[in-house]
């Protein structure tokens, strides 16, 4: 038999334009902000203006004595009308959870905490009577930095949290890693810091509930990357809807980037509230709120030691970091910093000894949880950052440092000093081909006569490794996580041969009714436009686990996978009954049956898909329909990598920097959609180049938000980037049948480094060897400035 | 309550709206114009833009009061499924959007350059993009489908706005 063989022409591997994109360009979107029901309310929250306080009082007087006014809605109310706190998702041994309550009950822990919640006729009047509602805070000392927070005396975020512990975590054989530092031939150590940032997806949150009386259902339209999780905490854990009376409709979601996978406070007030009142209630972020209330990313402060032999090979690696979890634990929080972080600390070396230490702290933040790359772009960063410090002090070339200690193309299946086995991979090809693009020795005699005549250049490598396609379920069962990261796959062939896929993924930006429809109909030899892909409404769709962690290719994708060949296989059998043949000898392609060494006999597709729906005549022990369910469970992670180099110039004048070229070599495995992927890719280089450069959300000592607006928090411009030269090298994965990995979150995770080690490495010549991003112009001009012996 | 006339994709409005109103909520809430979006509350991220009178503009820091008179177009204005500007051709072409929030602002703010300068250089749309933000793409393919309209629109295809 033929037809499991793993796919290859036309459509997959092909670049056919999206076909989501005809409503997007022509403003037919739909998204949760675009819905409005008749006799709905709209939801305005009042929030702390203070980082840390206890409530002694709220008085809802004055605001529910405004016109248009139904409701105000405390903490004090949901509790006790059975709600209860939000659960974090991943839990380690020993972990501390502080009480996250949809609205505040007894004291305030970060700027932004939602308190209250106003119901009102228009938006307008909600914000007006918000305004009214007046809250009597009795403000306390607040913490923002984590390493302050872990300081004896600190102030206490939670009373009944000690010393702002989360949790402690390691990874690792410390004992080897000890013994394997003491016998090194040298020992590069580097502080740095890894900022926080905010996602700003440029669609803020919202979400529309409906609670319909007669079904007595309510239906959430919200803002998620995650539908039927969001299902599942919110209906089991917070507000104890049961699920068969609860439907969640993610429609279009204006990116996510991490930020729209957690379940958030407002969410789950506005679907209590319409069910309280029996109306419809309706919430929209504005980006001042977003700013405070969707979940920030990154904020690591790391030590690396990092210990070489004689002949420049890593022989140990200790990691020391401190993750600022901000005030409460959202649902991947205590998994982003450990498990997506250490596990991936060997990135793509051989490094015999590594130990990863980490303690997480509360501080008087907004939550930190998940943001594009989530814990793999800060193992990155440490990892090549110090690579690059190392190369520097061993005198050795960063290109040729990296190359010594690549796991050769042999050592695979690889086992890492910290869990992973890398089950594929080949590094070299895809360095060499990076440096050959950027024209490496050229590039450096560039550089070196350019600082002759002040002109500062700088080229940054990054070699990296990610593991994603999250998850394998047990694996994550075993560590901590409350829930297996399968993925669910409907493949439902109609009686006309026309097709509706059903999967558990959830695109926001992603292409997903494009490339799943190439997936089935390059297996059922149809178009793409006989292909309908449903996602994102759990009324429709069996239970899946969403989109995030580059995961819905190599997941969601391969359940759909499987579920055609089902479908195939099943079609199969009918095409032999009809055509007096044993089903062995019944081949299928170019969407027909035919009977092997006879071409002409053969049935078409949609005669199967008809036969199946008549039953008038398929085989006695055959139920009717062409229809085929998988849920795709993992058996391991998938492992892109690949070499990105950035080259800028800087001007040590002013300070600022250029970034002018950007070459980027991954291997993504097979690839569904090179358009689409590239696509992934350009937008993941920028996301990170601009953490290297530009990002970067600032607290006061107070915890006041300094960046709280698109104003002052510098998110990357069409004028601030180059055009990206893009190549890959394929490497398919072995863990599921279409040999892809992941490529949604790479670009992130490799251009952080790329981009400043490239600014750095033009700062060489003033004796520079760190900095802190964002490598802003005024950090970069203090820097040089004292280089030069200024003050 | 103020009244206002005003002309939206060729059809005339007469509308009472609050002074307070911006233009986006009077399109979007009244006149169900969903595609034009809002990404911000600081007049940053464009995804608001829309032509008044031929010019674009983000219709969060217009009054609604302030169109009376006007001629306004939005995304819906420009083309349709079946028959699409060369801009939202181009975009489609060139994989210059990915969730879509921001694309009709970037489809308008491209119009608007477009009309002011048929044949522009990279540099050129760079710059004239600056109000408007797109966190999927890295704008890689933005320029690109702002580059295809610009020829395909050289080639005699048709344009609103070009006037």
């Amino acid at each position: 038999m033929t037809t499991t063989t793993a796919p290859r022409a036309p459509l997959i591997g092909s670049s056919p334009k999206r076909k989501e994109d005809g409503r997007f360009i022509t403003g037919t979107g739909r998204y949760t902000d675009d819905i409005n029901m008749p006799g709905q309310l709209h939801a305005a929250f009042v929030r702390s203006p203070y980082a840390h306080a206890k409530i002694r009082s709220i008085d809802s007087s004055a605001a529910l004595a405004m016109p248009g006014i139904h409701a105000v809605i405390t903490g004090e109310e949901l509790k006790a009308a059975g709600v209860n706190p939000l659960p974090p998702g991943w839990l380690h041994p020993g972990i501390q959870i502080a009480e996250f309550w949809p609205l505040a009950v007894g004291q305030v822990s970060h700027v932004g905490n939602a308190v209250a919640a106003v119901l009102a006729d228009s938006p307008a009047l909600a914000r007006d009577a918000a305004d009214a509602v007046v809250v009597d805070y009795d403000e306390q000392p607040a913490v923002a930095e984590g390493v302050d927070a872990l300081k004896p005396g600190a102030p206490q975020v939670h009373e009944k949290i000690p010393g702002n512990v989360v949790f402690r975590w390691a990874l690792g054989d410390a004992d080897a890693t000890d013994t394997a530092m003491q016998g090194a031939r040298s020992i590069v150590r580097q502080h740095l810091t890894n900022q926080r940032l905010i996602a700003n997806a440029i669609e803020p949150r919202a979400s529309l509930a409906n609670y319909d009386v007669a079904a007595d259902e309510v239906t959430l339209y919200v803002t998620s990357q995650n539908p039927h999780v969001h299902r599942l905490i919110m209906g089991a854990f917070v507000l104890g809807l049961p699920e068969h009376k609860f439907r969640v409709i993610a429609p279009d979601v204006g990116g996510g980037f991490g930020s729209k996978i957690f379940i958030y406070p407002e969410e789950c007030v506005v679907a209590w509230a319409s069910k309280s009142l029996g109306r419809p209630v309706k919430w929209t972020a504005t980006r001042s709120e977003a700013f405070v209330s969707d979940a920030q990313g990154r904020d690591h402060d790391t030590h690396v030691e990092m210990a070489f032999d004689e002949g420049g090979k890593i022989v140990a690696l200790r990691v020391r970091t401190v993750a600022n979890l901000g005030a409460y634990l959202t649902l991947f929080a205590p998994a982003v910093p450990t498990y997506l972080y250490g596990t991936v600390m060997s990135g793509p070396y051989n490094i015999p000894a590594i130990h990863v230490e980490v303690t997480a702290a509360y501080t008087n933040t907004t939550p930190v949880d998940a943001y594009r790359g989530a814990g793999r772009p800060e193992a990155t960063y440490a990892l090549e950052r110090t690579m690059d410090v190392a190369a520097h002090q061993l005198g050795i070339d960063g290109a040729e440092l990296r190359r010594r200690n690549l796991i050769p193309k042999d050592a695979f299946p690889f086992q890492t000093a910290v869990a992973l086995q890398y089950d594929s991979g080949n590094y070299e090809p895809a360095l060499d081909r990076a440096l050959a693009m950027i024209d490496y020795p050229q590039l450096r005699a560039e550089q070196a006569e350019g600082r002759t005549k002040g002109k500062y250049l700088g080229i940054g490598l990054s070699t990296y490794i990610e593991a994603c396609g999250l998850a394998p379920s047990h694996v994550v069962g075993s560590l901590g996580a409350q829930a297996g990261l399968y993925e669910s796959g409907v493949v439902r062939v109609h009686p006309t041969g026309k097709v509706t896929v059903l999967t558990g993924s959830h695109a926001h930006g992603q292409g997903h009714e494009t490339t799943f429809a190439q997936i089935v109909a390059h297996e059922l030899g149809c178009g793409i436009d006989d292909v309908e892909v449903v996602h994102g409404d759990t009324g429709r769709v069996p239970f899946g686990m969403g989109t995030y962690g580059s995961r819905s290719g190599a997941v969601g994708g391969a359940a759909l996978f499987s579920a055609a060949q089902k479908v195939k296989e099943k079609g199969r059998k009918i095409a032999a009954h009809l055509l007096e043949a044993a089903p062995e000898d019944v081949d299928f392609a170019d969407g027909s049956y035919f009977v092997k060494g006879s071409p002409g006999t053969s049935k078409a597709f949609g005669e199967i898909a008809l036969a199946a729906y008549l039953a008038h005549n398929i085989p006695a022990d055959m139920e009717p329909g062409l229809e085929a369910t998988t849920f795709f469970n993992p058996a391991n992670f998938v492992f892109p990598f690949g070499t990105h180099v950035a080259v800028v110039e800087v001007d040590v004048e002013t300070g600022s920097v250029q970034l002018i070229r950007y070459v980027a070599v991954d291997d993504f495995g097979n690839v569904i959609n090179p358009m689409i992927v590239d696509g992934q890719l350009h937008g993941g280089i920028t996301q990170g180049a601009s953490q290297a450069l530009w990002e970067g959300a600032q607290y006061d000592s107070n915890g006041q938000l300094l960046t709280g607006s698109m104003m002052n928090y510098a998110l990357p411009k069409a004028e601030f980037l180059p055009m990206f030269e893009t190549d890959r090298t394929v490497t398919p994965s072995p863990v599921n049948p279409l040999g892809v990995k992941g490529a949604g979150e790479a670009g992130t995770i490799a251009s952080t480094a790329a981009v400043a080690n490239a600014v750095i490495d033009a700062l060489a010549p003033f004796g520079i060897t760190h900095l802190d991003m964002p490598l802003t112009p005024s950090k970069i001009w203090e820097a040089v400035n004292a280089a030069r012996g200024g003050n | 309550m103020a009244e206002i006339n005003f002309t939206v994709n060729g059809r005339a409005h007469e509308v009472e709206v609050e002074a307070r109103t911006l233009l986006v909520h009077l399109l979007r809430d009244t006149l169900h114009l969903t595609g034009t979006h809002v990404g911000c509350d600081t007049s940053q991220c464009g995804s608001c833009t829309v032509l008044l009178n031929g010019r674009g503009v983000k219709s969060c820091t217009v009054l609604a009061v302030q169109a009376d008179g006007a001629e306004v177009t939005t995304i819906e204005g420009i083309g349709s499924r079946g028959a699409l500007h060369p801009l939202q051709e181009a975009f489609r072409q060139e994989h210059g959007l990915q969730c879509g929030f921001c694309t009709p602002g970037m489809i308008m703010s491209s119009i608007d350059l477009l009309a002011g300068n048929a044949n522009p250089s990279e540099a050129e749309i760079r710059h004239a993009l600056d109000g408007n933000l797109c966190r999927c793409t890295g704008y890689h393919n933005i320029v690109k489908a702002v580059q295809h309209a610009a020829r395909a629109m050289a080639g005699g295809a048709s344009a609103i706005g070009s006037e």
